[in-house]
């Protein structure tokens, strides 16, 4: 970690400015959401969140079930940290942080029960529809776990069936049966740390010198439907509740984006 | 001849409508977008920057390296498997041959320009598009180039030669051959050059015209959108 930069941005924070002159702690960059960006996946969306930029894709295929859950469709969250959204970013294999993405993300969803899995059940132990979502990171300037985040749910909001006769789907064709999703609509936001400031929206530079993060998936009815610490820096119980209390603020504010 | 009509209504020699943007991506030193018609690409060039492991440098210049990859939501069948495949493996290797004798990396040993092509959204002419879209890119990161590349496919459908194939006319009922070609566009040689399927001697006259007068369409677009963020002061 940059000393001197973690220092800057502490001094910066003490008077109330951020690294890139936003005059908040708290305040998210300009965040937009547009859906339908990929004609050929059967639900897409990409959020820019300042220059930071996110897309995530929804394909739909027919598969046999998870033996534990012969009932229910499927749900695949992946995320792929593209070599051309960072020059840090490597080809290969996905590293921990494009994992970390993934399956935080992947909670909120699950566990939300945002997606009515069991009625994707065509045929019990045999045949149900699996909802394959994918990440994708265009231009990475700070913050791709709360864009990724938004990406996917206005992605799934934005999906509908491909037409499927009972054997085959039919991929060229879209029917107008959306995806079936409850309103609980989780949002995940990431409360950063440094000294003893609290803010979120890290851009590049801030994002290299924090302490420790918490990410907050929270619902629309205010429960809280996913967490995930981050950081080598441990929290007190106060500030994990503190840090609670802004995602939740700052998640009703994003959800009125989608 | 019986395909005397295009699929989508367009002459025999006409590219589809295309969109370019040079300057997409922030973090990048050089990046570009290229559309045409559904197929769109992306590309970032990262460099010239340290090589690792040592022994891939060249102390006499620098090397290129190419990244092919279609995101998994892009085709227009089932999910892509990420991780890279036999075939995009080969459409990396190819697109690096066509764009290397354009470069003059001879200021740059021991480094590396990296080029990534991303695929959010695909309907064929993805290798030539993402050719077209790291050309851009490679003059926006500001590399030393001795030419310019673009490129394009030319067909043959049912007897008919076309230019700018689409997936449905790949996918027609009837013979056809599919021939991505790129070239220099001031010295008109060719730097890449496949082909699907069966045509004559003939043909392959016809072809390369073609050829030549899309690639003459696409560099115009090229160089107008490089043009425009520069003259802008961007």
């Amino acid at each position: 970690m940059n000393k001197e930069l973690k220092q800057h941005l502490i001094l910066a924070l003490d008077k109330q400015v951020r690294y890139d002159g936003r005059k908040d702690k708290l305040a998210y960059r300009d965040i937009k959401v547009k859906t339908g960006i990929s004609v050929n996946a059967e639900g897409s969306a990409e959020v820019t969140l300042g220059k930071t930029r996110v897309y995530a894709g929804v394909k739909m295929a027919i598969e046999e079930p998870f033996p534990d859950k012969p009932d229910n469709g499927m749900l695949m969250v992946g995320a792929e940290l593209l070599p051309l959204s960072n020059p840090n970013f490597e080809s290969g294999p996905p590293g921990i942080w494009a994992t970390e993405i993934a399956r935080v993300v992947d909670r909120g969803i699950r566990e939300s029960g945002l997606i009515d899995l069991p009625t994707l059940c065509l045929e019990p132990g045999k045949k149900v529809w699996a909802v394959l979502i994918d990440i994708v990171t265009i231009n990475d300037e700070g913050n791709l776990l709360d864009a990724a985040a938004l990406a996917v749910y206005a992605a799934l909001q934005n999906t509908v069936f491909p037409k499927f006769d009972g054997e085959t789907v039919e991929y060229g064709v879209k029917t107008d049966k959306k995806l079936p999703l409850n309103d609980k609509k989780p949002i995940a936001v990431t409360v950063y740390k440094v000294a003893n400031h609290f803010f979120v929206d890290p851009n590049t530079d801030e994002e290299k010198a924090y302490d420790a993060r918490l990410t907050v998936v929270t619902s629309d009815d205010n429960t809280i439907c996913a967490m995930q610490k981050g950081g080598e820096t441990p929290l007190t119980q106060k500030e994990v509740e503190d840090m609670v209390g802004i995602a939740m603020d700052k998640g009703k504010e994003l959800r009125k984006l989608v | 001849m019986t395909y005397t009509k295009r699929l989508d209504g367009r002459e025999m020699d006409q590219c589809r409508e295309m969109e370019a943007k040079a300057g997409v991506i922030g973090r990048a030193d050089g990046s570009a977008m290229f559309r045409t018609g559904k197929t769109i690409a992306y590309a970032a060039v990262y460099g010239p920057r340290n090589l690792f492991p040592r022994f891939l440098q060249n102390p006499e210049k620098g090397i290129l390296r190419v990244n092919y990859n279609m995101m998994p939501f892009s085709s227009k069948g089932e999910r892509v498997r990420p991780g890279g495949s036999r075939r995009s493996k080969e459409i990396a290797f190819v697109t690096k041959n066509a764009l290397l004798p354009a470069l003059d990396l001879s200021e740059f040993p021991n480094s590396v320009v990296d080029v990534f092509i991303e695929l959010p959204q695909t309907d064929a002419g993805t290798r030539c598009a993402g050719i077209n879209a790291a050309a851009i890119a490679l003059a926006d990161a500001g590399i030393p180039m001795k030419d310019f590349v673009a490129s394009v496919s030319v067909g043959k459908v049912d007897g008919t030669v076309v230019l700018d194939l689409t997936y449905d006319e790949e996918a027609y009922d009837g013979p056809v051959a599919d021939i991505p070609i790129a070239m220099l566009t001031r010295s008109g040689e060719v730097t890449l050059l496949q082909m699907d399927g069966e045509v004559n001697k003939e043909d392959m006259k016809k072809i390369l015209q073609l050829g030549q007068k899309g690639i003459n369409d696409i560099h115009k677009l090229q160089v107008k959108v490089l043009k425009e963020k520069y003259q802008s002061g961007e």
